[in-house]
């Protein structure tokens, strides 16, 4: 189970915590405003590998944080 | 796969030729159903069906195998009626057995805000041909005697809706009984052969770049589970697909025999039987995207209580097995199949926990696609490009999710 190192309350399980999503971006290649759009609103990277993260600590101080998140292990990436 | 299925089935293996007119990346349900329908419909042959690891490796084998028709758009109720209605005569069509047993699904509402989507749910189904109807908890206990009306005191029943129709089928069987027709016709399928990208002349996709070496096609189709984006952006396709891990177990055999599938929104778990006897237990997916196929304790402890809550004889049952799959979930919960924007690639994908029940209809559908270019009535709604129309078709409730 994955445990989030939070700066304010310290070590605590995933269940205290809400997945905000990974951090969008649209790629370079797309260049069309519309398009880009479509790509910011609907498409994801869905990284096999390291990823940029919000999550939300839902049931401790209720502030986001940004994390690295290897997706292929379901582990944490540079954790202090 | 292992000697007994080999010889249980004809399964005829071919070594990889250099050309196709048809290659499918993904030995899985849907996979080896569309080479089936494309060889057995519209006797197109020429056809590969390329599995990284052995067929039916991926979701097709780890899902709980529920086939049921009562989702909450119009679209998908009747393409998963179509779908069900295939299961039906699967046996016949394939000459082969897949334990298909229709069972009933009795969908359980502890609160009234659940009892009026039950409600619209049923009203849904009905208009669109498929029958869903209201039960009181006395009728639920009366199909289904192990219910506990009270939830163990913390979720009373407040009534349920029923879909007669619902039914469970043996999920390897239904690969390898698709297997065997799609290779009966000549298909060729190709384990153990990792794609690993896809060749391109200009935009246009030609073929696959294998571990075996490269193979052209005329037309390629991912029907991959799981690493889909990966695929995808070989070609340079931008999926509204995340993948997330959902886990599920299994007890002991329960000899008295357990009749309906039950199913929850509110405590996300459904529970069934096995041909076997075993009790299935599954729940909703993970929150965040995974590729991990890691089983934890902390779903086993959370899952086991909210279905001890409402059947309590599974407390003197024994867990026997626990796994994950990994689906991919879009973003408004319906599946993505049709062409892909690019030449020559199409993807049927987005099956998140809905896969198992589509892959007749979805393997019917996109087989008509392929061979007649022409997008089937069913599948027009569930095209790639209906994101950029704003035309996306949530139906996030009826996945038993939230």
């Amino acid at each position: 189970m994955l445990w989030i190192t939070c700066p304010r309350c310290g070590r605590r399980p995933v269940e205290e915590y809400g997945f905000g999503g990974e951090l969008r971006h649209v790629p370079e290649g797309i260049s069309d405003p519309d398009e880009r759009d479509i790509d910011y609103a609907w498409m994801y990277d869905n990284v096999h590998g390291t990823t940029t993260e919000r999550w939300f600590h839902q049931a401790g101080c209720r502030r986001w944080l940004t994390l690295r998140r290897d997706t292929a292990t379901d582990t944490l990436v540079n954790e202090q | 796969m292992n000697e007994f299925v080999e010889r249980l089935l004809t399964l005829q293996w071919h070594e990889p030729k250099r050309s196709y007119d048809v290659v499918i990346i993904g030995g899985g349900g849907h996979g080896l159903a569309t080479a089936y329908y494309l060889a057995a419909r519209h006797g197109i042959t020429n056809v590969a069906v390329v599995e990284d690891r052995y067929i039916g490796s991926g979701n097709s084998g780890r899902n709980t195998t529920i086939i049921r028709a009562n989702y909450g758009i119009p679209e998908a109720v009747r393409f998963y009626q179509h779908s069900l209605d295939l299961y039906g005569t699967l046996e016949n069509e394939l000459g082969c057995w897949v334990m298909h047993s229709t069972k009933g699904i009795i969908w359980l509402a502890h609160t009234e805000p659940a009892m009026r989507a039950e409600r619209a749910r049923c009203l849904l189904n009905v208009a669109c041909g498929t029958e869903t109807v209201m039960i009181t908890p006395q009728e639920a206990r009366e199909l289904c005697p192990q219910l506990d009306l009270s939830g163990g005191g913390r979720y009373p029943v407040l009534g349920a809706s029923y879909h007669p129709a619902a039914a469970t089928a043996r999920h390897d069987r239904v690969v390898w009984a698709y297997a065997q027709g799609a290779m009966r016709h000549g298909v060729h399928v190709i384990q153990n052969t990792r794609v690993t990208g896809l060749l391109r002349d200009g935009a246009r996709v030609t073929g696959v770049e294998t571990s075996a070496g490269p193979i052209s096609a005329g037309v390629v189709l991912s029907a991959v589970g799981g690493n889909v984006s990966t695929i995808a952006a070989y070609a340079d396709v931008r999926l509204p697909i995340r993948t997330h891990p959902l886990q599920a177990f299994v007890t002991n055999e329960y000899r008295q025999g357990f009749g309906p599938i039950l199913s929850d929104t509110e405590l996300l778990c459904y529970v069934s039987q096995t041909a076997r006897g075993e009790i299935v237990i599954g729940a909703e997916y993970e929150r965040q995207p995974s590729y991990s196929l890691q089983a934890s304790f902390s779903f086993l402890q959370s899952c086991a209580a909210k279905a001890t809550h409402l059947l309590p004889f599974l407390r003197d049952l024994r867990i026997l097995r626990q796994w994950a799959g990994i689906c991919d979930i879009s973003a408004d919960f319906s599946p993505i199949m049709g062409q892909s924007g690019v030449d020559g690639f199409l993807v049927t994908t987005g099956w998140g926990t809905w896969g198992f029940k589509a892959i007749p209809a979805g393997g019917e559908q996109m087989a008509e696609l392929i061979a007649t270019g022409r997008t089937p009535a069913l599948l027009e709604p569930f095209g790639l490009d209906r994101f950029a129309r704003d035309h996306a078709m949530a139906d996030q409730g009826s996945t038993g999710t939230r």
